[in-house]
């Protein structure tokens, strides 16, 4: 007997619904692609795909500025990019929020990932952003919820990263 | 082609015509200075850091105001890090946003470096390329009354290159606590305690 499976990009989505997210930036990961495609078909939602995962790092800034709360969605590898961005909402108390769909981890098969996606979650704490890691697909909404809560209650800088056992390692054949 | 424009008379021409919806951001080193210097506002956004997110916080402000006109002035060598955000500029299409570069041909803060606009790049070009359809290259002080005009009116976006000089100015008063400036920022733009 297989169990139901739990729809955890879904849960992210009732997240960002909830706690009233308009602006999504990304740059696109396959792991992200369903909560990706569900807020494209939000008419309030401005989804922007962007160059470079830093470039989000400054439109959700400025968006703050505007009053706007967004979500950046990445895969590990673009979080290398993101580093020195961090200056800005660091130095300004600019809420952050990040969800990072993880590589270079459980069952990968390309070992140019696993510098980075070893790397993501201590470079961001040495950067002091709050991260949350999750695991079993049935917490993704709760940690999610909580994480967000925390960036934006708080004005912080956070992160979850989204385990590639959660996910499911790519498959090269 | 160097230029021969005072960065401070453009800047003071192109903000002595903002109003009340006129939001500015600035790139890090002498263009917050220039703001502040020539035109200072709670609703300037000066950076000290960051380079390369003057066009992306331009980016998100103005899709996130857009009743309100967004104006990111920075120089060439703070373009240059950001170059990609030019696409996603084109891409949005932000009618109301705004954008000057002022082109000192060098990395002005860390000891006057060229950058690649004194040799073959054109940054205009490259955000014409983009696909930013209003774009132009000001190199004349009889230019200047045309680019105030367009920066404030026309149907963004908008992306000009102003060929200045290089020239170091006093820094002057400027916010170096980026809480307060996005507090003071957010309490114009919002109203308080948003």
């Amino acid at each position: 007997m297989t169990e139901p499976k739990i729809d955890w990009p879904s849960a992210i989505f009732d997240v960002l619904r909830a706690q009233n997210f308009t602006q999504i930036c990304h740059v696109p990961d396959a792991g992200h692609a369903a909560l990706i495609d569900r807020c494209v078909e939000q008419n309030d939602m401005t989804v922007i795909s962007l160059t470079t995962e830093e470039e989000g790092i400054g439109v959700l800034s400025g968006a703050w500025l505007g009053g706007k709360k967004g979500v950046l969605l990445m895969q590990s590898s673009g979080v290398g990019n993101t580093i020195n961005g961090f200056a800005l909402p660091m130095a300004t108390r600019i809420p952050l929020f990040t969800i990072v769909t993880m590589r270079g981890e459980w069952a990968e098969g390309n070992p140019w990932q696993t510098p980075m996606g070893q790397a993501a979650g201590p470079v961001l704490e040495a950067m002091g952003v709050t991260v949350f890691r999750v695991e079993r697909p049935e917490e993704v909404g709760e940690v999610v919820g909580a994480a967000a809560q925390l960036a934006f209650n708080t004005h912080q800088s956070v992160a979850v990263l989204l385990s590639q056992r959660l996910i499911g390692a790519k498959e090269f054949k | 082609m160097t230029g021969t424009l005072h960065r401070r008379y453009v800047v003071d021409a192109l903000l002595s015509r903002r109003s009340t919806d006129t939001l500015v951001i600035a790139g890090l080193g002498q263009c917050a200075y220039d703001i502040a210097a020539v035109s200072p506002s709670p609703r300037n956004f000066g950076l000290l850091g960051g380079m390369g997110l003057a066009v992306p916080i331009g980016i998100g402000l103005a899709t996130a105001q857009p009743d309100k006109r967004v104006i990111v002035i920075t120089g060439d060598g703070e373009m240059l890090m950001g170059l990609g955000s030019l696409t996603t500029v084109a891409t949005q299409q932000l009618r109301n946003l705004a954008i000057v570069i002022l082109d000192n041909e060098r990395f002005g803060e860390t000891g006057g470096q060229p950058t690649p606009t004194a040799g073959p790049t054109n940054l205009s070009a490259m955000a014409a390329a983009a696909g930013i359809q209003v774009t132009g290259m000001v190199t004349e002080e009889s230019q200047i009354q045309a680019l105030a005009a367009s920066v404030h009116e026309d149907s963004g976006p908008v992306f000009y290159t102003v060929k200045v000089l290089f020239e170091s100015l006093p820094m002057g008063t400027i916010e170096l606590d980026g809480v307060r400036l996005k507090d003071q920022f957010r309490d114009v733009v919002l109203g308080e305690g948003a």
